[in-house]
Formats: structure tokens, sequence, C-alpha cells
């Protein structure tokens, strides 16, 4: 530095500039170099071995702050391999997956640590996991069940917010098939790998992956997800419940709850599946391949008798609202207003899906009661169609009066006009 | 007969009647092969009647405000009797008499009748065609449905592009920032009051200016019947002309009949400005080659914004229209050819770009 502060020193004010301008080039060439040296080896390393800076930059870990070495231990400052992943620097190497649940928990089971970065994020994941079936099995010494990092991913996990996280509601399904769809790695367990070809044919998954609605159910709204079960075939309507609260509320006090608990039938699912549970369709009450009610009961009893009543009436009831809806059509698209009326026809729809509701309550009365309501609307609306249409042939009948009489006048001013103009 | 000519005697007797309808006898009508078309104007006068009539009728029943606006017209449409054909009379009337007065303008500016002396009569009529688009535009909005709440708020925003006065007129039309309940109000006052009394006195004027001046005829024929008065052929104005004009009235009342009984006109839905605009929205259709222009100008022209530069041609050429009979020759031997050809480039383009804003995206 003294030989260089001597050779500057004729320049004057110039050296200044020069150390100031080093310094600034000093710092920028400095700026971004990473003091993670992990990743400069490991960012060339081949699978499994390797994590970009790219990759490990998107995990939530990484962008609150924590460094290879969170989970990983050793030393992430040495340039020096051995430095680095020194046991005396508390390196650990590749977390055996046995550990994975414990690791994982030794931060996230800690509401103070966690409060500092997401104060509503839970800590209870690890004590659910235990209680899980995947738990159970791994304190049992099985290392083939699921642990965090099967699900959530690792050096790339997001937040389950994130819809590129496996753990989004729209990608759970898929995380979960990545298992239990594969009939070789499951072969030992007697559970079936169908579940997920099954669901995707269902209403749930339409809603979820066709329509985006992301509170429509994935596996984890229905077997949870850190401390996933099957339900128990007692507490399924507890379980649809949660959304379908109507259906349950009616159902809790059929005739059917008790048959089916005697039986130890499985509430909701012995008529609508579980995985693929399709659109129901009023054919569910009907005798064709669809068809429910007639698995359990004998053609010709009462409850089947019941049951033709009840198809009878909400059939009723969907022709009415359809023959009321065309003619509204109709009428509209000639200029009438009808508003009104349309918007009854929403009613008399809300009738039709309340009386669907109630079949789960499994008594005509009540149900009657809805498709009666339903079809004194629709009886209204088609009214209101039928009058509409009248109207609009009335003004029709007015225009063709009216243009004849026009006619004639606009005949006698012709004839008038060559009378005054005859020469 | 004798009862009536006993009323005109006894209005005679007190008015002399017969003096203050004399100059209408004497008036005459030239007669030639495009004698038709001078019945455009009194079209667009009968079709301005009959919006002045409706309109009354409809204001027994519309209430301005954002929360009564949509629910009265539909109150009209649906419980007042023939509520439907006033209100849709009063819609389809107010499209033909635009086109009316559209065509009336350029039959005008074809026979070349805005020549000296009718120069004042072409001024007023193209202010008087300027107001009838405003009435389209503050009409518009007075349903309150989604198609005039979004219509109104690009129109105006185009408005505020004005430089220096467009944000200040902006506001001053919408009665705020935003188009609000407060716009509807404004609106109503230009559709039935402000907008009216402006139009009835330049109607009033246009007419008289008609009546001073007579009926120009066109270039050609003024030069043959100049060099031979006797080849001049005219009809009278009271009763011949008239009834012609009745019956082209009579006529035009049969068309709007036949448009509301069979098209009566569309309510749609109520205006939300919380949800977002339909795709695709459109003025209505005379406002469209001028949206559509304004939507082929690229974002920055130079170093100009591309509306703004827009909206400045518009007003330069709607003021250099307005101006137009002053560029005409004196000379009906020496008729100025390039402004016959400019109001065919107008009326392609015009045409042309309506058609193309129709049918695009």
């Amino acid at each position: 530095m003294a030989i260089l502060r001597t050779k500057l020193r004729p320049f004057g004010a110039a050296r200044y500039v020069g150390l100031v301008g080093f310094v600034v080039l000093a710092a920028c060439l400095g700026y971004g170099q990473t003091t993670n040296s992990c990743l400069d080896c490991h960012s060339a390393l081949p699978d499994p071995l390797g994590v970009t800076q790219e990759k490990f930059s998107q995990d939530i870990h990484a962008q609150k702050g924590l460094t290879c070495a969170s989970c990983h231990g050793g030393d992430p400052t040495s340039d020096d391999p051995d430095k680095a992943m020194s046991r005396k620097a508390g390196w650990k190497g590749k977390i055996d997956h046995k550990q994975i649940p414990q690791l994982c928990g030794s931060c996230h089971s800690d509401p103070a640590y966690i409060r500092q970065f997401n104060p509503s994020l839970r800590t209870d994941q690890l004590g659910q996991y235990r209680t899980s079936v995947h738990g159970k099995r791994f304190a049992a010494g099985d290392t083939k069940v699921a642990v965090c990092t099967d699900c959530h991913s690792v050096h790339d996990l997001r937040a389950p917010s994130d819809p590129r996280s496996t753990v989004n509601p729209v990608n759970v399904a898929d995380t979960c098939a990545r298992c239990h769809a594969d009939a070789n790695y499951m072969k030992g367990y007697p559970i079936p790998t169908d579940q997920f070809a099954k669901y995707t044919t269902s209403v749930h998954y339409q809603a979820l992956a066709v329509r985006g609605d992301l509170s429509a159910p994935t596996c984890t709204t229905c077997h949870g997800n850190h401390g996933a079960a099957p339900p128990g075939v007692d507490k399924v309507q507890n379980v649809c419940s949660n959304c379908h609260a109507f259906q349950a509320q009616m159902y809790e006090k059929s005739t059917h709850k008790k048959a089916f608990d005697a039986a130890s039938l499985p509430g909701c699912v012995v008529c609508h599946s579980n995985h693929g549970i399709s659109h129901p369709t009023d054919a569910k009450l009907g005798t064709g391949p669809d068809a429910v009610c007639m698995q359990c009961h004998t053609p010709g009893d009462r409850c089947d008798q019941a049951r033709a009543g009840l198809q009878s009436g909400l059939s009723q009831l969907n022709e009415a609202i359809k023959n009321a809806d065309q003619i509204l059509r109709v009428a509209e698209s000639s200029g009438m207003e009808v508003s009104e009326a349309r918007l009854g026809q929403d009613q008399a729809r809300d009738s039709l899906t309340k009386a669907r509701v109630t079949i789960h309550s499994f008594r005509t009365d009540l149900v009657d009661q809805d498709i009666q309501a339903g079809l004194k609307i629709a009886a209204k609306n088609l009214q209101a169609g039928k009058e509409a249409m009248s109207e609009r042939n009335y003004r029709r009948f007015g225009l063709g009066i009216a243009l004849i009489a026009i006619g004639m006048v606009l005949a006698g001013l012709r004839l008038y006009i060559k009378k005054i103009e005859r020469p | 007969m004798s009862s009536l000519r006993n009323v005109s005697n006894w209005l005679d007797e007190r008015l002399e009647w017969d003096d203050l309808i004399a100059p209408l006898r004497k008036k005459t009508v030239p007669l030639h092969r495009l004698s038709y078309w001078y019945f455009l104007g009194g079209i667009t006068l009968f079709l301005f009647v009959i919006q002045v009539l409706t309109g009354i009728l409809l204001l027994l029943y519309y209430r301005p405000g954002a929360n009564e606006a949509f629910e009265s017209v539909q109150y009209i449409m649906t419980r007042v009797r023939f509520g439907w054909l006033i209100r849709s009379i009063h819609s389809w009337s107010a499209n033909l008499m635009i086109f009316t007065a559209f065509a009336h303008m350029f039959s005008v500016l074809f026979l070349k009748a805005y020549r000296k002396p009718r120069e004042l009569t072409w001024v007023s009529g193209v202010i008087l065609l300027f107001l009838v688009m405003g009435f389209g535009f503050s009409g518009y909005l007075l349903p309150w449905n989604t198609l005039a709440f979004f219509a109104t708020k690009v129109g105006t925003e185009i408005t505020g592009q004005v430089p220096l006065i467009g944000k200040p007129l902006m506001i001053f039309l919408r009665g705020g920032e935003e188009v609000t309940g407060a716009t509807l109000t404004r609106f109503f006052g230009f559709h039935v009051a402000v907008l009216p009394g402006i139009a009835t006195l330049l109607i009033f004027l246009h007419l008289l200016l008609v009546q001073r001046l007579g009926m120009s005829i066109p270039q050609k024929l003024e030069v043959q019947w100049t060099a031979n008065p006797s080849a001049k052929q005219e009809m009278k104005f009271f009763p011949n002309f008239l009834l012609r004009e009745l019956m082209a009235w009579y006529a035009a009342l049969a068309v709007l009949g036949a448009l509301a009984a069979v098209f009566p006109w569309n309510l749609g839905v109520k205006a939300d400005p919380f949800v977002s605009a339909p795709a695709g929205i459109k003025p209505e259709w005379y406002f469209l080659f001028m949206f559509q222009t304004l939507k082929l100008i690229p974002s920055k022209v130079w170093f100009i914004d591309g509306e703004v530069l827009g909206v400045l041609a518009f007003g330069l050429v709607g003021l250099l229209w307005l101006l137009l009979p002053f560029f005409e020759s004196d000379q009906p031997s020496r008729p100025k050819r390039w402004i016959t050809g400019l109001a065919v480039f107008a009326l392609v383009y015009i045409v042309g770009m309506s058609v193309y804003g129709y049918l695009a995206n």
C-alpha cells in the first residue's frame, strides 16, 4: 500500500478517485458471491447429490434465510470441502430416512422458533404424524411409508399455497398417487391401489382439477394430511358432513342411519361410494344400472313404492322447470321482458335442489313439500311465459291492424294528391 | 267540412290566419328527378317530434338515480300499459333519427345545397347533428344497464383525452372521477332539458333559414334554369309537397311501429360498477366509426399519445366539416370537385369503419 501511495501521490485528487473506484469494483465483484459453499460443489454434482442454486432458491426455507447447514450441519462458509463437511463442524451428511420426521419436527414442533417466521403456522405436524397410519408403521420400523420429504419434496420445498407445491390442493392427489397408485410399491399392504384412478372419475376431482374449485375435496380433505388415516366405517358421515351439512342432518334423523349402523355399513358410502363418487342424478332412485335403492330393497315393497314416488316427484318438477325455461327463452328472444320470471326460475331450481337434499331424510312427506313448492313456482313462471307469448301475439296483431290503417291513409293521400293535381 | 270552414273563419277573423299561412301558400318546391331527397329533413323533424312526445310520456314513470333508473324502465316495459311500445318507439326513433340526420346531411352535401346563400343553414344543421348524437350518448345511459354503463365509461374516458380541458370536462360530465349515480343524474338533465332546449332553438333557426332561402336545386339544373327560366318546374309546398311529406311521415311511422312491435328494445342487465366490463364492449353504431379509428391508431405516433391525436383529429375534422360551405365556390358553374370527393371519402370511411367496428372482435 505504501508503494501504491507513493506512486499515486503525484496524481493528487485522482488518487482518491482511483481508490474509491477500486473499493467499488471490489465490492461489485464480491456481490452475489454465495457464502454457502455447499451449493458451489453440489450444483455441479449429478442427482441425487446435485442441488442447484436455482432449485434451492425456490425452497421456502432458503427464502426464510435457512441454509444447507440448517439441516445438514457443517460449515458452509468454508471453501475447503474437508472443513465444510467436517464432523467437528457438526456435518451430518445425508439425512437418514428414519431421522427425517424428527429432524423436521425439531423446528416445526417448536412454536417459539416457528413464530419468528409465520406465527399462524401450526406446530402439531409431528404429533399428528405419529397418530397416522404412516407414522404408526414408521414407528414400527416400516421404512417404505411416507415421511415429510416424500410428500413435501426436498431442497425445492414450496409453501402449500404455491400452485407448484406438491401439497397444494390441486397436486395432493398426484402426490399421494405416487405411492398409493403404484401396485408394485404397495405390494404387501392390504389396501387397493385404484383409489386415484377412481378419484379422477369423481365429481370431486372434476370440481377441483377441471373447474379449479379449491374448496373441493382431495385425499387429505377426508383422510387428513399429517394424521392421514381412513375415516372408519362409522365416522364416514362425519367426514362428508363437513361440506354436505344439510344432507348429513337429514341422514342423521333417518331410518337408514339406524339400519346402516346396525349393519355396520359405512353411511354415505353405501349409496355414493367413496373415491369414485359420481355426480348424483335422480337415476339413483330408479331401477336402472345407476339405481342404488334396489340393491337392498325388494321390488314392490313399501320402500320401493316410496322410492318410485320420490323419483316421479323429482322428475315432475324437473320437467316443469324445463317447460317454463323453454317458453321463457322463446319469449325473451322475441324481445319480451320476462326477467322477473327468469329470476323466479332460480327459485324453482332451488326447490328442486332442496328436494334432492331432503331425499337424505328418506321421508316422502318432507320431500313432497319441497317438490310442491317448486311446482307452484314453475307453474307461475310458465304462466308468465304464456302471458308474454300471448302479449307478443297481441302486439303483432295490433301491428297488423296499424299497418293496414297506415296503408289505407297512404292510399287515401295518394288518391287525394292525384285529385288535386289533375289538370 | 262546413264546420271546419267555420272554425277557420273564426280564427281568421281574430288572428288573420290567412295572412299567417300566406307565405306557405306562396312557397314552392323545385321539381326534378332528385326532389325526393327533400323529404329527409322533414322525416328527421318528424322523428324528433316523436322523440319529444314519447320522451314526455316516459318521463311520467322514469326515475333518474342509480338505484331506481333500471327498475323504473323495467316497470315501464312490464307494468305500464303500452309502456313497452312507448319506450321501444323512443329508442328506435332515436336511432332512425340519427340515421336520417346523417342521410340528410350527405344528401345536402352531394347536391351541394350548402352553397351560398345557405352556409348558415348548413352550420345550424351540422350543429344539430352533433346535438342529436349528444342526445344518443346521454340517453343511452338512462336505463342504467351494463352495456350503457360501460359504454359511458369508455366514452367519457375518451373525452378525458382532450388536451388541457379533457380531464375537467370528463369530471364535469361524470359528476366526479367515476361513472356513478351522479353521472346518471347529469346525463338525465342534459337529455331532457339542456339538449332539447338548444335543439329546439336551432331547429327553429334551421327551418326559418330553409323558409327564408327556399329549397336549393342541383348546380347543373340551376345553370340550365337560369339560362332557360321556362324549363323551371315547381310544385306548391302547400298542400302538394306537404301531403307527400305526410305520406313519408306515415311510412316512417309504419317502420317505427313494426320495429317496436317485432323487435322491442332490449333492457339488458342492471349495471353493476363492481363487475368487470363485458368482453368486446362497443358503443352505439353511430359512434362506431370513431371508436374503431381510435382503436387502430398506434399508442404512440411520434411523440404524441395515439388516443390524444385521434381525439384532436376528430375535433379538427368536425370543425372543418362545420365550415365546409366557406370553402365552396360562389359560382354554380365552377363547383369545387374536391369537396364532392371528400364527401364520397367521408361516406365510404364512415360506412367502412362502422362495418369493420361491428365485425371486429
